[in-house]
């Protein structure tokens, strides 16, 4: 049997992230009616763990002024002191729990398994679904977990539990973190800075990806957008390439944009771009890929160049 | 500062179309373009350039087969100013764990003040950074999109995180840091500057070299092992529009209008 299973409830000042809910649901791929104990740390936190026991049948209350930001090398050293070492726990499988995970699976000497999208559990044998080169592929990887395990859990995959039918128990670990220093001291946030334009607040967006080829090449997106009276916007691989500004990059490192039209240009639709997209717009997607993920999301796909296919749909409707 | 970054050989997904083999064991690998990971090419430049201020040297490692020397001599060209390859039929089918194990085994053997990692590979976890930092006990951090070297102990980072937002950090060295896309601009590396380092010797270290036992690493050692590969199930996915490039603009167009695409 594996150990006592968890889970990291992540939260900006007392406010849950909607993994925490997710991972109720994630939780209960494990043995029907398994006890998940949720570890929710930080500083003047009572609150959310009450909120918590709606959901989970334990909370473990770590409250310490020192954790009031999540620094992942603190909390590292925090979990392997609180956690048996049998210890199933499921992480979010973002910024902070990539930081976080790996490096606390060496330490606890448990398996590792990241950015699972979906997984079964078999006795001792985890058997987790991953994807590989931009999600083009998928993986089956198993592994034993008697011993425990460290799994991150891709955010927005599982539908967020909300039944909230649990009366948990919230139990105070605080005085059990041990020595908090080490190498690493966490200075401030910088916040991202405004741009010429606020993607965010427009209703059509044409979105550019590595498909545009060349800088030079951006103007023919501008010109579509512009007859259609959008603004554009971008993935990360145009950002990294200094051709536009990061403000104007849609995805989970960038802004979240909730646009009704949103048309994907040469964008091949990793799951960090697609976290930037709410709202439930109309995907159109222009791929020379066939096999590209985005026409997975796409209401509307056509596979062609969109340096060639661009011009000709700008013509058109600069004629309507 | 000396400075290591470990680098990969990959396929590269913006050139190819990915296939699975009938079988499930692999990718199809015929005929794909490998270069080397887009996350490790800023990496090296981001050492490079710490070097060029402060002094120092850049290495690059790998692990892999003889083909992967190719990516070792591309970052040397780039001005990396040593390679090495970490090279043995028993690191064949390694898991994250092990390629950490078998990094940390080289690192001991030298003295780096300062560890890179790309923050991630198309067809990795993410994972061996945080790895090999554990198991060095020193501090780590992850998705760097910032370096400022304040003096021989420590650094201020900048981790990229969600919203575009960055955290900040100062971290003491030695410490791994993995990189982020878009820390830098990569320099180009052209012909000339692959011929430059052509000739040069790449010393290749096996699993005694480096005191790693056979049995540790490999596919039998791996805790996390890979069962399969399979394509997506594509559930409904996107109407494709067919037909001349005309009749699709066409058809498009009069969905914009009924969505609110137009104005």
């Amino acid at each position: 049997m594996a150990g006592q299973i968890f889970a990291y409830i992540k939260h900006n000042e007392g406010v849950a992230e909607d993994s925490a809910l997710e991972l109720v649901a994630a939780a209960k791929k494990f043995a029907a009616g398994a006890a998940v104990t949720a570890i929710v740390t930080g500083s003047n936190v009572d609150a959310l763990c009450n909120d918590m026991a709606a959901s989970y049948q334990e909370v473990w209350k770590i409250d310490n002024d020192a954790l009031s930001y999540p620094n992942a090398e603190v909390l590292r050293k925090v979990l392997l002191n609180i956690l048996p070492n049998d210890a199933v726990i499921l992480i979010p499988h973002d910024t902070f729990g990539m930081d976080l995970a790996p490096g606390l699976s060496i330490k606890i000497d448990s398996p590792f398994v990241s950015d699972i999208v979906d997984y079964e559990v078999e006795g001792d044998t985890l058997k987790a679904i991953r994807q590989e080169y931009s999600g083009q592929a998928h993986t089956h990887v198993e592994c034993d977990i008697s011993n425990g395990l460290v799994a991150n859990i891709r955010p927005g995959v599982f539908q967020p539990d909300e039944s909230k039918g649990v009366s948990g128990q919230v139990i105070d670990k605080s005085a059990d973190t041990g020595d908090l220093t080490t190498g690493r001291h966490f200075l401030e946030i910088v916040e991202a800075e405004a741009g010429d334009v606020d993607i965010t607040k427009s209703d059509v967006l044409v979105s550019i990806g590595r498909g545009i080829e060349d800088e030079e090449n951006i103007e023919i997106a501008q010109e579509l957008a512009d007859a259609m009276g959008a603004v554009v916007s971008c993935s990360r691989p145009i950002v990294d390439a200094k051709w536009l500004e990061k403000s104007r990059q849609v995805g989970t490192s960038g802004q979240t944009v909730k646009p009704k039209v949103y048309l994907a240009m040469g964008i091949s639709g990793s799951f960090q771009h697609l976290g930037g997209i709410k709202g439930n717009p109309f995907i159109v997607a222009v791929n020379k890929n066939p096999k590209a993920p985005i026409f997975q999301v796409a209401e509307v796909g056509v596979q062609a160049d969109i340096l060639e296919f661009m011009p000709e749909l700008t013509e058109k409707i600069k004629g309507l | 500062m000396e400075i290591l970054v470990c680098v990969k050989r990959v396929p590269d997904t913006a050139e190819n179309e990915i296939e699975v083999r009938k079988d499930g064991t692999d990718i199809v690998r015929d005929d794909l373009v490998y270069s080397v990971n887009e996350w490790d090419n800023y990496a090296v430049e981001e050492a490079i350039q710490i070097v060029e201020k402060v002094g120092g040297s850049v290495t690059v490692v790998t692990v892999g087969d003889e083909d992967s020397e190719e990516v070792l001599r591309r970052e040397m060209a780039m001005g990396a100013d040593n390679g090495v390859l970490l090279s043995d039929p028993a690191f064949v089918g390694s898991d994250g764990k092990a390629i950490a194990g078998i990094l940390k085994a080289e690192i001991e053997k030298g003295n780096y003040n300062l560890i890179f990692t790309g923050a991630q590979a198309d067809d990795g976890a993410g994972q061996v950074g945080g790895m090999l930092a554990a198991m060095m006990d020193v501090p780590y951090a992850s998705l760097v999109n910032h370096i400022e070297v304040l003096d021989d102990k420590k650094l201020k980072v900048g981790r990229e995180i969600e919203g575009g937002n960055q955290e900040m950090h100062e971290i003491d060295l030695p410490c791994v840091l993995s990189i982020q896309t878009g820390i830098n601009e990569p320099r180009y590396v052209g012909i000339r500057g692959i011929r430059k380092v052509a000739s040069v010797e790449i010393p290749v270290h096996g699993a005694s070299d480096i005191g790693i036992a056979a049995d540790a690493v490999g596919a039998g050692g791996a805790k996390v092992k890979l069962v399969d590969y399979f394509m997506p199930e594509l559930g409904e996915g996107a109407e494709m529009l067919e037909g001349s490039t005309e009749e699709i603009v066409d058809k498009l167009i009069e969905l914009l209008k009924a969505k609110g695409g137009l104005k």
